[in-house]
């Protein structure tokens, strides 16, 4: 199934503590390619924790894990996506424009999901 | 001498040492170092992300001090192929410094003057919208120490410092108790804007959740209500947020007593970006015809006002300048990093202590990995790996001295715990500097 929805790249504690360990290091890689879905949009899309999905944005695409967000209250961010930033964000940046501040949309990038990916698709990445 | 001859523990304790992870600067860390393993072992009062900072950097002797194409050479080598690298380059770039003392950055603007070379820090993909913004409508700010004595309303927008700034709550705004806050928490409004509920929404008395990229209707929206003015009904659709819920929200901002907007990435990386940081400031100033409103954004990297701070003073303008003409020039979105990248106009690049691979925008990164780079980083980081020439650094407040600021602009001196056999930042840029001189003045007399 395909579907485009707007994936804002974050930080979380996690990732900040992995970059300490190594940017090299499999925690930062891990942390950095797994998107986060809200639960309602993964029971739409048929995806479970841990299913990986192809995000496309222009001529660039990646091959990411899924998880749903945990959250505590309410939110009704539907069709919005997050990954903390890191080389998986950047490669889905693909547009270097800033609007003449020096700042790209970094946290508004339009992708096309594609998911769950068969196991021979996901290892050929 | 740290070396141990005795066989007990060579064990020293740090009070007062400075955690320059996250812009917080916390300057109350307790550090216990063994001395002969050149690590840290126990962080007293630093946060989940300042333990980390900690612990992760111990020395690791086994890498090289210097290497060209990934190769080990000396120093000395290093230095003349980095000084060869910078003074042939047309477009030579200098980037980073965010994750550096005050110090160094002092000497990197130095060699960009020399260079006539274009220099920019972290700030044009952090919060460089935020210095464009306060530049047009002037910035009502504070301290974190004042935070901490009076304000009785914090409000947290596009931000998440649970995640972000762990302390930046605990230490300094929502949890201590001040001067004119004797009950702590209980004497404090907390209220969150965000696209999504995070751990920063949780701690907070109200969560407001708006549309991606609609920051500055919400802000403009909240203006006009402190002028005294009506909503048209239409900003529920442009927010998603209801007017009566806007209009508590502005009732609340007008009737507390001290009140600070911090604001992160949530509105200098989205649509409207200065225009946002700038309609944030001037609500603060708006409501202060009604109370005492400030304005601080989160900073992130440990030394990134500074990096801010020591390029104003030292050229005029706090990122984005270009010496090509032989004087200071600035101008977002032709002397930043990322535009002059993605243009594909440098021709070479010396980035200090940041790691623009791992988070450039694609075509800059794809340019930045056509000419050669030279790399100051203490860690192995994407930029390092593909650098021509590298150097290992040691870890600025853990082995060297010096001063960084605080998002508040405070300067705080750094305690270190123990030495490294690396040399800092500033100790590989003198002598780079020295030589690109010998350099520049050779083909001078030459010419």
């Amino acid at each position: 199934m395909t579907e485009t929805m707007l994936l804002v790249p974050m930080r979380t504690a996690k990732q900040g503590v992995a970059l300490n360990a190594g940017k090299l290091k499999d925690a930062y890689i891990q942390e950095t390619s797994t998107v986060e879905f809200k639960q309602e949009d993964m029971d739409r899309l048929g995806l479970k924790t841990g299913d990986r999905v192809r995000l496309r944005a222009g001529t660039q695409e990646v091959v990411v894990s899924c998880k749903p967000r945990k959250i505590k209250i309410q939110d009704t961010a539907l069709g919005i996506i997050f990954m903390p930033y890191g080389p998986t964000t950047s490669k889905l940046m693909v547009d270097g424009d800033t609007a003449g501040t020096g700042m790209p949309d970094s946290k508004h990038l339009m992708v096309e999901i594609e998911g769950p990916l068969a196991q021979e698709e996901s290892d050929g990445q | 001498m740290d070396n141990n001859i005795s066989g007990e523990p060579n064990i020293k304790v740090v009070k007062n040492a400075t955690c320059t992870f996250c812009g917080c600067v916390c300057d109350d860390m307790e550090l216990t170092v063994d001395l002969d393993q050149k690590r840290i072992t126990k962080a007293k009062n630093a946060c989940v992300l300042g333990k980390a900072w900690f612990f992760e950097h111990s020395v690791d002797e086994s890498r090289p001090l210097a290497r060209i194409d990934g190769k080990e050479v000396s120093l000395d080598d290093a230095i003349e192929e980095a000084a060869q690298i910078l003074v042939n380059a047309r477009f030579p770039i200098i980037y980073g410094m965010s994750n550096s003392t005050s110090e160094a950055q002092r000497e990197t603007v130095k060699m960009a003057d020399l260079l006539s070379a274009n220099i920019d820090s972290t700030s044009s993909v952090c919060h460089g919208p935020t210095g464009m913004g306060l530049q047009g409508v002037g910035e009502p700010t504070t301290t974190l120490g004042e935070v901490k004595n009076r304000a009785d309303m914090i409000v947290y927008w596009g931000c998440n410092p649970s995640d972000c700034h762990p302390r930046l709550s605990t230490h300094f705004t929502v949890m201590p108790k001040g001067m004119y806050i004797p009950n702590g928490r209980k004497d404090r409004t907390v209220i969150n804007v965000d696209v999504r509920a995070t751990a920063t929404s949780q701690l907070s008395d109200l969560f407001i959740q708006t549309k991606p990229g609609s920051d500055f209707e919400l802000l403009w929206a909240l203006r006009i209500l402190t002028r005294g003015g009506r909503l048209n009904s239409t900003i529920e659709e442009q927010t998603g947020v209801t007017i009566a819920v806007i209009e508590d929200l502005a009732n609340r901002l007008r009737s507390c007593n001290y009140g600070i907007l911090f604001f992160g990435m949530g509105l200098s990386m989205t649509r409207g970006r200065h225009y946002n940081t700038s309609a944030l400031h001037m609500l603060a100033t708006d409501l202060n015809e009604h109370t005492h409103f400030v304005v601080k954004p989160a900073r992130g990297h440990g030394n990134v006002t500074g990096a801010d701070t020591v390029l104003s003073w030292q050229t005029g303008y706090p990122f984005g300048i270009n010496f090509n003409r032989g004087y200071p020039r600035h101008e977002p979105g032709e002397f930043t990093t990322t535009d002059i990248l993605t243009r594909g106009e440098a021709d070479a690049a010396c980035i200090i202590a940041s790691d623009p691979i791992a988070n450039f925008a694609k075509p800059a990164i794809d340019h930045l990995k056509k000419i050669p780079v030279i790399s100051f980083d203490p860690k192995p980081t994407p930029t390092s790996e593909m650098a021509r020439v590298a150097f290992t650094t040691s870890c600025y407040g853990i082995n060297t001295p010096g001063t960084v600021y605080r998002m508040d602009d405070i300067p705080i001196p750094l305690r270190p715990a123990f030495e490294s056999p690396f040399p800092s930042d500033q100790e590989i840029l003198i002598p780079l500097i020295k030589r690109i001189r010998e350099l520049k003045s050779v083909s001078s007399a030459a010419a």
